[in-house]
């Protein structure tokens, strides 16, 4: 930013510039210290359940055996959630981009990001007490006529308290993250494309076709990442609104749970090993998350560099 | 230029040929209304079904006509902006639904006498017992969980800010980019991907480890919302110190100006409101977590000001409890009351702090005329 020679000049404050300078790195490298620290402290703490006995932990089978039905649970809610906010937060990013008339777009843009706004207990609380009772009819006629296929197999819960209303919960919740960076991606698409297009003869649609989502999908696929790490590591949503089980393929019957409403179902009352269980369950669901929230950034990242040359 | 073109009144342009009339959509629209009222009445009427059929109806009927008049690519279009209009009214369905959903079961129990002052010390499962029998009025309130977040939010601020502040600042002033800047700039990146819950584990089971097992606190929960806070303090800070113009800074060091007291006396001041405000809204995401306060501060029926011993009780740990769990578990009602009149008092917060760190961002914005 300015030349180190303007601060290396004696005089008073010279102190306060080291300490300042100081101060501020300190921090930065607090933040590097946090995360390690957590890894760290998770591993720490997590040792316990992978080492003991497998008799010892909760199923009396070793923790793979744990943990492997609820990273299927957490998945199965995640893409459900992704399968349905996808299509959805596209059109709305689009229909605020290119579609709603420039005086509204920004307002639009803010009702969107009130969804975001809310917390998830409220989405959970919602999804239990609303969502829940009024969709139960439609798992019912799911179960009656599409029950030959293994999602759909019957009979479906009563209080429709199922894996499939969570994973609706979920995508309200994610459909925010997705529409905002969608829509800051279709905002980025080179205007002389967009005008070429129409200057063809192209109606909006073949336009959009053309020029902006060919331009927009790499980004759309980094949203669509980044609402996946959100919706693996959601919990008030499943918790309150899933009546958890063993795992099952059926979506409209109860049962199935995801890593972290597991954990914040049971480390509340928990001690001893099933503390350390959790935390190991916590530590997979950190990996996961990371791996999903890295290979995103790397794609934002190189499509950076990518779009600077427009 | 108009007195080249003859004007034609009784028959259609030859521009306009082809296309559908001005009034189509609006007709359209008429005719699935109509149709969508008769085939619901047929089956029973509600508004939600009403305006299913209807939609459906209205994107069917448009773009066949369409592509009856005006070919298949002119309903390809008319097709998609149905999509694109419909997928954004799908999404407003959830915002106005959550939202009608709190008023309307959370006003009850807001305006319950008590239910801001009093704590849920005392208050068994007799009380609701009675309460749903004979009508006795529902009592137990918010006060110890409105006491307990505002309280773990504070020290979470206390702990973010400077933090991520000083972060932003080497970032934009000191970093110059160089290895450790990146470092940080991509593990702030990571962190604002971790899952609430695993940062509440990790406040815990670092508190576990240092002062012993099973320390659960608010400072410990406060500990767990600073790991969510402080990227987002850093990412909207240094997004506010970018945008300040070198020539501010330049100009203060021309003057024999020290960069410590160009930073504090030049740049913060005219980036400050863009942080207060983004410093607003990160305290708005903290605030409504569920998870990591559960994981860290336990819950509590009872007033507990002291945030570095004892269980706490916070607001959406409150709502969760009191859903999960219910007072007495025989009649459920009045716990659900008091969660939803808590989920009210909720969102009633987090709003404010939306709509604050929008006025924060306006009124203290650098002024920029002359």
């Amino acid at each position: 930013m300015t030349a180190t020679t303007l601060t290396s000049t004696q005089g008073a404050g010279r102190a306060g510039d080291k300490i300042f300078s100081g101060a501020a790195l300190a921090a930065g490298c607090l933040i590097l210290a946090v995360l390690f620290g957590v890894a760290l402290f998770l591993v720490v703490q997590a040792i316990p359940a992978l080492t003991a006995p497998s008799a010892e932990i909760q199923g009396g089978e070793g923790f793979f055996a744990y943990i492997w039905p609820i990273v299927i649970g957490t998945l199965i809610a995640a893409v459900i959630a992704l399968v349905i906010a996808t299509p959805i937060a596209i059109g709305v990013a689009l229909f605020i981009s290119h579609f709603a008339p420039r005086r509204l777009a920004a307002g639009l843009g803010y009702v969107v990001d009130l969804l975001a706004a809310i917390p998830s207990v409220i989405y959970g609380a919602w999804g239990a007490a609303f969502l829940a009772k009024e969709i139960s009819p439609a798992y019912n006629w799911l179960a009656a006529n599409m029950g030959w296929l293994p999602i759909f197999q019957g009979p479906a819960s009563a209080t429709g308290k199922t894996i499939l209303t969570a994973g609706i919960v979920l995508s309200v919740m994610v459909l925010p993250i997705i529409t905002s960076l969608s829509r800051e991606i279709f905002l980025q698409t080179p205007k002389l494309h967009e005008e070429a297009a129409l200057a063809l003869g192209a109606t909006r649609w073949e336009m959009i076709k053309m020029s902006v989502l060919p331009f927009a999908r790499p980004g759309i696929i980094s949203a669509v990442m980044l609402g996946l790490g959100r919706a693996l590591g959601e919990t008030m949503a499943v918790a309150l609104v899933l009546s958890s089980g063993a795992l099952t393929a059926s979506l409209i019957q109860s049962g199935n749970q995801t890593i972290a409403a597991e954990i914040a179902l049971n480390f509340p009352e928990a001690s001893g090993l099933k503390v350390s269980t959790l935390v190991a369950a916590g530590l997979v669901l950190f990996i996961i998350t990371l791996a999903v929230n890295m290979v995103a950034r790397w794609i934002i990242s190189r499509h950076k560099e990518f779009s600077g040359a427009n | 230029m108009t007195s080249t073109l003859t004007p034609v009144r009784s028959k259609r342009s030859a521009l306009t040929k082809g296309q559908l009339p001005k009034y189509a959509p609006y007709a359209v629209l008429a005719a699935a209304l109509v149709v969508g009222a008769a085939i619901l009445a047929l089956v029973g009427f509600n508004a939600f079904g009403w305006g299913l059929v209807s939609a459906l109806l209205f994107a069917i009927g448009l773009v066949s006509w369409s592509a009856a008049v005006e070919g298949s690519r002119k309903a390809k279009d008319k097709l998609a902006t149905c999509l694109v209009v419909g997928s954004f009214l799908i999404a407003l369905l959830p915002l106005i639904s959550v939202i009608w959903t709190v008023l309307v079961n959370g006003i009850p129990g807001l305006i319950a006498p008590g239910f801001l002052s009093t704590s849920m010390n005392g208050v068994t499962g007799v009380y609701d017992n009675r309460a749903a029998e004979e009508g006795a009025p529902v009592i137990g309130g918010i006060y110890h969980a409105l006491l307990g977040t505002i309280q773990i939010t504070l020290l979470a601020t206390v702990i973010s800010v400077p933090v991520g502040l000083l972060t932003a600042i080497y970032l934009v002033e000191y970093g110059n980019d160089g290895r450790i800047a990146r470092a940080i700039t991509f593990f702030v990146d990571v962190m604002t991907g971790i899952p609430s819950i695993v940062a509440g584990l990790f406040a815990a089971a670092f508190f576990f480890a240092v002062v012993g097992p099973g320390t659960k606190t608010g400072a410990v929960a406060a500990v767990a919302l600073s790991v969510l806070m402080i990227p987002v303090v850093v990412r909207s800070s240094e997004e506010m110190l970018k945008i300040v113009p070198n020539e501010l800074r330049e100009a203060a060091y021309a003057l024999g100006v020290r960069k410590w007291r160009t930073i504090i006396k030049v740049v913060i001041p005219t980036a400050i409101s863009g942080i207060a405000s983004g410093v607003t809204l990160a305290i708005a995401r903290v605030i409504g977590e569920t998870a990591p306060i559960l994981v860290t501060a336990g819950f509590a029926t009872s007033i507990n000001s002291n945030v570095f011993s004892g269980w706490m009780a916070s607001l959406p740990t409150f709502i969760y409890t009191q859903i999960l769990n219910p007072t007495s578990p025989a009649n459920p009602d009045p716990s659900s009351q008091r969660a939803w009149g808590a989920a009210l008092v909720l969102i009633i917060l987090v709003m404010l702090l939306n709509l604050g760190a929008r006025l924060i961002a306006r009124v203290f914005a650098p002024k920029t005329g002359r």
